[in-house]
């Protein structure tokens, strides 16, 4: 089992003037579900690629389980995190089960042939995604949804104790959206980690563990969904005045905190309203 | 194994259009009379025209067919862009400035003269297309490459033309036949010269497969995979590029078998590169082969630039084939 550790993490794209995550000082504890929230542009993704190793940091340190990132090759980062990476597009119209049996690679490598283990491990997580009867379909003609299924699949025949997810529900409708966080809440339920980036503040309130909440590069909050979700974090991090009610149930949800947010008149009351917001 | 069936029929269907082509000609042969003459018994004229010309011509063929079907297949999975071919990064551009410039300058009696010019050009625009991509940044992005290919390769084109403007009729006119491509002057060194190339660069496509297969649905995806994506780019970049570099080098400019041979096994069979590199080399051979077949006896005893028959023969099979496929 493994978690992230990072200290005064910063990176600057070479092309922009201000660094996207800076400074900043976070730990993704192994075995619980953690949300990454925050405003667009406030470092989400950029902090999801620096754990993940694909981008390297302007300065500081990011450690996964016992030892920095970078020193983790490719293929065992990939044994040990299946990751969900926002929008992709195929090139060439490959069938979905060839697209899940993707999440083999890390096992097999350039060389070695698909075994018994490997199309089990396919078969479950298109089951468990349930696109098990799309098998035979090609990429191009799955839905938003369908689609999205299929690539948390690929992730989950990896068999990665750890999971990372960028914004998996974007461009769903309610039902698939809801589909994908209980299905992370069974995986988290089964003793996988699960790192997931999302706008959703209220889904991430019921389904998540932990949340983090950023702001222009850095931590505003962290903590449990009550303790991060209150009206003044979240009005002074989005700058719109919102309420803070609690989830109705029935269920394993009730009394979560939700966000509403409220008219655009209401910013007058706000001690630090967002200019640009304001002006409009 | 569907897969390994599928490839044995190719190899079946390679095998009967190098049959064909060493058995048509100027000169009508009998398979009887192949095979006698192989071994080297009957006609001693027959003996020659079997040994000296149709043989290697079949086999120069083959292997240039092969060699830029495969590359072109890599080329289109590297730059995940399906109207990739072998020549789009500006090899052949180099190549033909070096043939050119040797023609042009007068010292190109000897063929060997030539193919060794083309594939220093070629050699070197692989070097300057990589170094003007990978200078944008640390890593090599695929955009920037193909970009640093086409402007390579416009340039090279605009070199062309000027060595040409102040080229006489003659060079002027070896140069242009040598741009449209041959195998007339096919000889058992080029064979192996290509042989000892393509088997190496065969090895590696194919262990680049996997890789490209997850390359081809992103970079970012495929790196989350556990690919290492940067030695695979460049690895895939070197070797398609050295496999145009040297067909270039024995036959010319040869174009289409690149681009649409992939095309077809894919959309025949699908997009698995562990099965799309071994097939397209297998089809691409065979293609060539029979394409070499038909310029020389179409129009008797004109011999057709084999681009001019790639084009004619695979283009309406291609506007076929999308047609058939809705794509």
């Amino acid at each position: 089992m493994s978690g992230w550790r990072c200290a005064g993490l910063t990176h600057r794209y070479p092309e922009s003037t201000h660094p996207a995550v800076r400074d900043l000082s976070v730990e993704i504890p192994a075995g619980a579900t953690t949300a990454v929230l925050g405003p667009n542009g406030s470092g989400k993704s950029t902090l999801l690629r620096l754990l993940l190793g694909v981008l390297t940091p302007t300065a500081g340190t990011v450690e996964f389980g016992d030892k920095p990132v970078a020193r983790w090759g490719r293929e065992a980062l990939a044994r040990a995190v299946g990751v969900v990476p926002q929008g992709e597009e195929t090139v060439f119209p490959i069938s979905v089960r060839e697209m899940v049996a993707m999440g083999r690679y890390p096992h097999l490598g350039p060389w070695r042939r698909e075994g018994d283990e490997d199309r089990r491990a396919v078969e479950d997580a298109m089951r468990r995604c349930d696109v098990w009867d799309l098998a035979a379909r090609t990429v191009p003609t799955l839905s938003g949804g369908e689609r999205q299924r299929a690539r948390v699949a690929r992730a989950l025949a990896q068999q990665a104790p750890t999971l990372a997810l960028d914004e998996p529900t974007a461009a769903l409708d309610v039902a698939h959206e809801m589909a994908i966080f209980e299905l992370l809440r069974d995986l988290g339920h089964a003793g996988k980690t699960v790192l997931l980036v999302t706008h959703s503040l209220n889904l991430a309130a019921r389904y998540a563990d932990r949340l983090v909440l950023l702001d222009h590069g850095h931590v505003a909050a962290e903590g449990t969904p009550a303790q991060v979700l209150t009206r003044e974090t979240v009005e002074r991090v989005y700058g719109w005045p919102v309420e803070i009610v609690r989830h109705p149930g029935p269920g394993p949800d009730t009394g979560a905190p939700q966000v509403v947010p409220l008219s655009g008149e209401q910013c007058v009351r706000m001690a630090h309203p967002r200019e640009d917001f304001h002006a409009a | 194994m569907k897969g390994a069936a599928r490839l044995l029929l190719l190899a079946a269907v390679l095998a009967g259009a190098l049959l064909l082509s060493v058995r048509l000609g100027a000169v009508r042969l009998g398979t009887r009379e192949v095979v006698d003459a192989l071994r080297g018994a009957g006609d001693p004229a027959t003996v020659a025209i079997v040994r000296r010309l149709r043989v290697p011509r079949s086999l120069l063929a083959a292997l240039v067919g092969g060699a830029l079907a495969a590359s072109g297949a890599c080329f289109q999975a590297l730059l995940r862009n399906p109207l990739a071919e072998p020549y789009v990064l500006g090899v052949s551009g180099g190549a033909a400035v070096g043939a050119v410039g040797v023609i042009v300058l007068g010292a190109s009696a000897a063929s060997g003269t030539v193919a060794v010019a083309a594939f220093a050009g070629a050699a070197l625009s692989i070097i300057l297309v990589l170094r003007l991509a990978a200078s944008a940044g640390r890593t090599l992005d695929t955009r920037v490459l193909l970009l640093a290919g086409v402007v390579a390769g416009a340039f090279f084109n605009a070199c062309i033309l000027l060595v040409l403007t102040f080229s006489d009729a003659e060079s002027f006119r070896a140069a242009l036949f040598w741009m449209m491509g041959s195998f007339s002057g096919a000889t058992w060194r080029e064979i192996g010269l290509l042989a000892l190339a393509g088997g190496p660069a065969l090895a590696v496509l194919m262990a680049l497969a996997r890789p490209l297969n997850l390359l081809s649905i992103g970079e970012e995806t495929a790196a989350y995979l556990g690919v290492r994506t940067e030695r695979v780019k460049l690895a895939a970049y070197g070797t398609a590029s050295l496999l145009t570099a040297a067909s270039v080098a024995v036959s010319g400019v040869i174009g289409f078998v690149g681009l649409v041979i992939p095309h077809v096994v894919r959309m025949l069979w699908g997009p698995d590169h562990r099965f799309l590199i071994p097939a397209s080399v297998l089809l691409g051979a065979a293609f060539l082969v029979l394409a070499d077949v038909l310029a020389r006896t179409v129009a008797a005893p004109v011999e057709l630039p084999i681009g001019v028959v790639t084009a004619f023969v695979g283009v309406p099979f291609f506007i076929w084939l999308l047609r058939r496929r809705g794509v």
